[in-house]
């Protein structure tokens, strides 16, 4: 019988293998930030290992970093603090690190396929939940916790148990690709499969609706694969992820004799069978905005707040769910989304900054200006992002129409850094949690798509964008 | 690790679903570059006011439940970010089993590394262990919790018991496997980075 591609990579990656026990299985890149760090390097220091493959072994700062004048000192000493201990352990084990003055600095999973480090067929781990995105390129990526990131940093490999092979098959076309995009198509499968509805699976995203998509807007929809649950997303290599990883600045020297490889073996055989499936027609698809404090929690543009009873399906503890979400929300059922008026705009993070999404909302709000009771920020995924896009003249339509225009970093996705919300405040952005609390203490978050962010900010309430003219 | 013990104790009813890990420890606790001490900051935003006072409607408030070390909570407990520090907060707070009807993957992997048990129940079950107001008893050896009432038997992976009952140490564990390694290593087409 065939194989699926996740099988594929597996199989050729393990190390040690035992009947009804986990594989160990070989990592070959591991990328590493502030946060889920210095616990693991404190460990290998008390148990005098060393870093196993340096040469495996990327850093950067993104989570806590402040996305203000990089000049300036960091205000928060503990901040400064885990700063400074990344900097240090980089040094002390041999690993290279972008740190916040170095031009390739910017949020992991936006820098790795930038760089040319993300491979396809390749296993690549990082102690943060969004590694999911690099499964763009056909490499099985996964998100650990930071006794595991010790483990791989000690030994270059991880436990794990093989997990099941989930199908999520996108068919049909977007009548409007400028308006209905593949942030709306994730939101879209998490709402129908559940944020829990890919516990334990690795989900290969297949189908004319993702081969159609570009590159970063496959990682889009690969970045929200844990929202749904999933131990990974995958999508098969072709042509436009050879073409995008040519010529960067780590692309392997080898890179034709490795393209010729990846294009015979890194793909779904056609009689290989999947533990399970999910077919979502996109013909007719909306742009989505999660109303609740989970990413399944989300309808489309022109619907209203559904009742706690219509969400819930007759789950009793999903219905107090949703009715505690509405009261978090401060919203009512039945109100219409294009009537929820915002203050905050947050265009941002590792699923929606990349060069192509300013683009796209740059369309929306090019001679036009926030409104008066918005404030609104764009914080570009990497600092290479912010330079491509300040090249095309981006940054001056932002901020002519009174965006902000920060430093790149994870910001306001989850508010580590000064970016925060304050009590009360409701925000349109494009991160990928909406859960109590994320963006800042009683913060209320609306997932969106950068367009449908762009013209939220313009309007001071969500708008449905497939009325807009983004052509 | 310490060895797993059985544990005796109440439960904590925690009668949520999608608990995710941002609630479990909010992201600025994050910024702490030890692993202790994270107890006090275990379900932050429920547990305390903008004040920092104990809001007396959150469970864990509740002198009732003091000294508890089982957790019973809803649906997808631990779901979200990657964070360890979850683990360590409930760790550290006193907690070395939580039950729940499902666990998010990474949450789950994370239990296993510092000693903690989760076990996965049907949800009718979980919902009676919710309502369970005497101390119950939850032996892993013999994977069975003893309730005032019965016995119910829970189900685990043999090597992740082993992992806990004899509280190993993973790295080292793995590190036996050395040659193995370097012969993929030598094998591998993968080139690196730098």
């Amino acid at each position: 019988m065939g194989k699926t591609l996740f099988e594929k990579i597996w199989e050729s990656h393990i190390v040690v293998e035992k009947q009804n026990e986990p594989a160990l299985i070989y990592i070959d890149r591991h990328l590493v930030h502030e946060v889920t760090s210095p616990q693991a390097f404190d460990g290998l220091r008390i148990n005098d290992r060393q870093v196993r493959r340096p040469d495996l072994t990327i850093a950067t700062m993104d989570h806590n970093v402040p996305t203000s004048d990089r000049s300036l000192p960091i205000l928060d000493q503990t901040s400064a603090i885990q700063i400074k201990t990344l900097e240090k352990n980089c040094k002390d084990f041999g690993i290279k690190l972008f740190d916040i003055n170095s031009p390739n600095q910017g949020i992991v999973h936006v820098i790795g396929p930038q760089l040319g480090i993300t491979l396809p067929g390749t296993t690549i781990v990082c102690g943060d939940s969004h590694t999911s995105t690099h499964g763009a390129f056909g490499a099985l990526a996964l998100g650990i916790g930071t006794s595991e990131v010790e483990h791989v940093l000690a030994s270059q490999t991880l436990w794990l148990e093989k997990p099941k092979t989930f199908e999520v098959r996108v068919e049909g076309k977007r009548r409007n690709p400028h308006a209905v995009t593949a942030k709306d198509i994730i939101l879209s499968i998490i709402k129908n499969i559940g944020t829990a509805g890919g516990t334990g699976t690795v989900i290969e995203y297949r189908g004319e609706g993702i081969t159609d998509l570009s590159m970063e807007q496959r990682m889009t929809i690969c970045n929200m694969s844990i929202e749904g649950g999933a131990r990974a997303g995958l999508i098969a290599p072709d042509q436009k992820t050879f073409d995008y990883l040519r010529n960067r600045e780590y692309t392997p020297k080898n890179y034709e004799s490795l393209v010729d490889f990846w294009k015979e073996n890194l793909k779904t055989d056609a009689d290989a069978t999947f533990d399970k499936t999910f077919v979502l027609d996109i013909n007719d698809i909306a742009p989505q905005v999660s109303w609740g404090t989970n990413p399944g929690m989300t309808c489309d543009v022109d619907e209203s707040i559904p009742s706690p009873d219509e969400f819930s399906n007759g789950d009793v503890n999903q219905k107090k769910g949703a009715e505690k979400a509405l009261e978090y929300m401060a919203l009512d059922s039945g109100t219409m989304i294009e009537d929820i008026k915002i203050d905050r705009v947050f265009i941002g993070s590792c699923t929606n900054a990349r060069l192509e999404d300013l683009i796209e909302a740059s369309k929306v709000i090019q001679g036009q200006k926030v409104a008066s009771n918005v404030n609104a920020m764009v914080v570009p995924g990497s600092q290479m992002v912010k330079k491509q896009a300040e090249e095309m003249g981006l940054d001056k339509i932002f901020i002519d129409a009174n965006f902000e225009w920060r430093e790149a970093g994870c910001s306001m996705c989850l508010g580590m850094n000064p970016d925060i919300l304050s009590p009360g405040e409701r925000c349109a952005s494009t991160s990928n949690r909406n859960f109590e609390g994320r963006q800042g203490n009683g913060g209320r978050t609306h997932l969106v798509s950068p367009v449908m962010a762009a013209a939220a900010a313009i309007n001071g309430h969500f708008v449905d964008v497939r009325k807009l003219d983004l052509n | 690790m310490e060895p797993f013990q059985k544990v005796k104790s109440i439960v904590t009813p925690l009668d949520k679903v999608n608990v995710d890990t941002d609630q479990i420890i909010p992201k600025q606790f994050l910024k702490l570059v030890q692993k202790s001490g994270f107890g006090k900051f275990l379900f932050f935003n429920w547990r305390y006011d903008e004040n920092e006072n104990l809001k007396s409607d959150f469970i864990l408030n509740d002198s009732k439940y003091d000294g508890s070390k089982i957790l019973v909570a809803g649906d997808n407990f631990g779901c979200g970010s990657s964070r360890e520090h979850a683990v360590w907060a409930l760790d550290d707070y006193g907690f070395s089993v939580i039950i729940s009807s499902s666990f998010a993957d990474i949450f789950f992997s994370n239990c296993f590394k510092n000693g903690i048990l989760p076990i996965v129940l049907e949800s009718s079950i979980v919902d009676k262990l919710q309502q369970e107001t005497g101390p119950i008893e939850v032996d892993l050896e013999n994977q069975l919790i003893k309730t005032s009432s019965e016995n119910i038997a829970f189900e685990i992976n043999s090597h992740k018991k082993k992992i806990l009952l004899e509280g190993l140490d993973d790295i080292a564990q793995t590190l036996q496997f050395e040659e193995k390694i370097s012969s993929f290593e030598e094998k591998s087409t993968i080139p690196s980075v730098l």
